[in-house]
């Protein structure tokens, strides 16, 4: 897709296809794509809005949208947007791609729920960069002090962004204990074995009284040898050449 | 044919307490209403609906970057969420947050609520002055703003915020606001109100310095010069045929407004005037500058928002039409 495009974020899409995938097709995100609008169903937000291809790729293949057009990403007119857009998608539950904001948006529907009973869920996906943004930590107390249990954040930690290695912009270690301090639930695991992400669902739904959020260790690029943990991979499309390569790969 | 002086003017509550009072009344009918504060609800008067409804109010603590997208969250998740704290704060904290999480998608049941707005706050000074709100949310595309003067127009207006297809800002003050409206007055979002009727000049107003247009005409009726005073309690959408029938009967618009000139009523005045009859025009309000702690009454008397200012302004545009 972002070959085609010519432009995007493809490294930060690779790291979190196993999270969306078993989130989408693992029975953990309870919808409904016949009924995008079924007032109970789970919520997600892709808060790390340049991953929208591993985004568009799952709700197309669930069928909110056509998998026909997948290709058009990022093209005057296209409902798959740079960055997620509700005014093209309505099935989305947020518009993102300015970081630090989508955590902020899960709680409001995670509070949403609560008030209403609905076993409603809210599901976020935050990139490891993102976090430095102040705003997520004060959505990290808010989300504590309300006990918000029915909101679950995922940091997919690629230890990447854009400029270079998280570790070289900005440390975020030790990461754990920095949600934990904040009254979080925190779970690190591998985030590219399905298991330990089904795992890792089920715990944050079994935690009551406090939030949980996951962190998933992840590679940044993940299947694609020459995409694997390079920061250039960040914000750069591969050419046709590469795209070859890495569909051979990834096949 | 009402003239200038039946209007008294008498000394009402802030525009902040009708608004708190609103809020609670709107609680009591509707249990989508929920409400958000950062750590001012006794200044915002939002403490009434606390305490009514304390499951449906969220205490935000001092972020309101997290409480304007929360409050996005809230909205789509089928709530009518007030977000409320000091005007400055929460449009200048929370403004990438207004435009990312609420006017880009158009998530339409968030209403922000901006008290302490202008220079009128007094002592507090300028880091809790709000003078560029109405610039900041009449640049969110969808938005509906609007300034009510006083208690009935606050009572009237944020109860049609609450249930206007659209994100709201409701800009209220701290300073108390001159009753000027009976309880029979109707108000409509988009639609201004003529207080007085006037062939020689229009003042156009909202909030505070609807009063100050008021007592400008009334001192200049002695005289024979014929003022039209128009409430433009609505910013955005602009009442543009409102503005086009002053420009062409009048010749002559003065604008008063409690902000700054740059990016204020004035200018949108001025090209909704452009686009149908240009006229002369002048504009009360604040000349490029943040102000100082002082009382409101000192402030507004320094900075050249009271009657006085309106006056001058008057006879600069008569001299010029």
């Amino acid at each position: 897709m972002t070959g085609a495009a010519k432009s995007g974020h493809p490294g930060g899409s690779l790291s979190a296809v196993e999270i969306l995938v078993q989130l989408y097709f693992g029975g953990h995100l309870r919808h409904d794509p016949k009924n995008p609008g079924w007032p109970e169903r789970d919520r997600f937000i892709l808060s790390k809005g340049h991953a929208a291809p591993v985004l568009y790729a799952c709700m197309a293949e669930a069928g909110y949208t056509p998998v026909s057009e997948l290709h058009t990403l990022r093209r005057l007119g296209s409902i798959y947007q740079g960055h997620p857009d509700r005014r093209f998608i309505p099935s989305l539950e947020a518009s993102t791609g300015s970081l630090g904001q989508g955590l902020s948006v899960a709680l409001g529907m995670a509070l949403a729920a609560r008030l209403d009973n609905s076993p409603s869920r809210a599901y976020v996906l935050l990139g490891d960069g993102e976090i430095q943004e102040g705003q997520v930590w004060e959505a990290a107390m808010f989300g504590a002090y309300h006990k918000v249990d029915n909101c679950c954040c995922i940091v997919d930690y690629n230890k990447i962004q854009l400029d270079g290695f998280v570790k070289d912009i900005m440390e975020l270690e030790p990461l754990a204990a920095k949600w934990s301090g904040f009254g979080w639930h925190p779970v690190e695991f591998d985030g590219h074995d399905l298991g330990a992400v089904a795992s890792a669902f089920d715990e944050a739904r079994a935690t009551k009284g406090k939030p949980t959020v996951l962190i998933a260790h992840t590679v940044k690029g993940k299947g694609v040898s020459f995409m694997e943990n390079n920061p250039k991979f960040h914000g750069v499309a591969p050419t046709a050449d590469e795209v070859a390569t890495a569909m051979k790969e990834l096949a | 044919m009402p003239t200038a002086t039946k209007y008294e003017l008498k000394s009402g509550p802030a525009t902040r307490e009708a608004f708190g009072k609103t809020l609670a009344e709107l609680g009591r009918e509707d249990e989508r209403i929920v409400v958000c504060d950062a750590d001012l609800s006794k200044s915002t008067h939002t403490h009434l609906f606390a305490k009514e409804f304390p499951n449906r109010f969220f205490s935000c603590g001092i972020a309101e970057a997290n409480m304007v997208a929360l409050g996005a969250g809230l909205a789509s998740s089928g709530k009518i969420a007030f977000v409320s704290s000091f005007s400055c704060f929460v449009l200048n904290k929370g403004f990438e947050q207004l435009r990312v999480t609420v006017a880009y998608p158009q998530v339409k049941n968030v209403k922000i609520v901006g008290t302490h707005s202008g220079i009128s706050i007094g002592e507090d000074g300028p880091s809790q002055m709000s003078v560029e709100d109405l610039a900041l949310a009449c640049s969110l595309p969808g938005f509906v703003v609007v300034d009510p003067a006083d208690d009935a127009a606050m009572r009237a207006l944020g109860r049609k915020a609450a249930y206007v297809d659209a994100p709201v800002f409701i800009r209220a003050g701290r300073a108390k606001a001159p009753l000027i409206y009976g309880p029979d007055q109707s108000f409509e979002i988009g639609k201004s109100i003529e207080l007085l009727p006037g062939s020689d000049v229009t003042v156009i107003a909202h909030g505070l310095l609807v009063a100050e247009a008021i007592r400008a005409a009334m001192a200049l009726e002695p005289e024979g010069i014929s003022v039209r005073v128009i409430d433009m309690h609505t910013i955005k959408p602009l009442d543009a045929g409102a503005i086009s029938r002053a420009a062409s009967e009048t010749g002559a618009i003065v604008v008063a407004e409690e902000h700054l000139t740059d990016g204020g009523l004035g200018v949108k005045v001025a090209q909704a005037a452009a686009l149908s009859h240009p006229c002369v025009m002048e504009f009360v309000g604040i000349f490029d500058t943040y102000a100082e702690s002082g009382s409101p009454e000192g402030l507004l008397d320094k900075y050249g928002l009271l009657a006085r200012d309106v006056i001058a302004a008057i006879r600069k545009v008569l001299a010029r039409k």
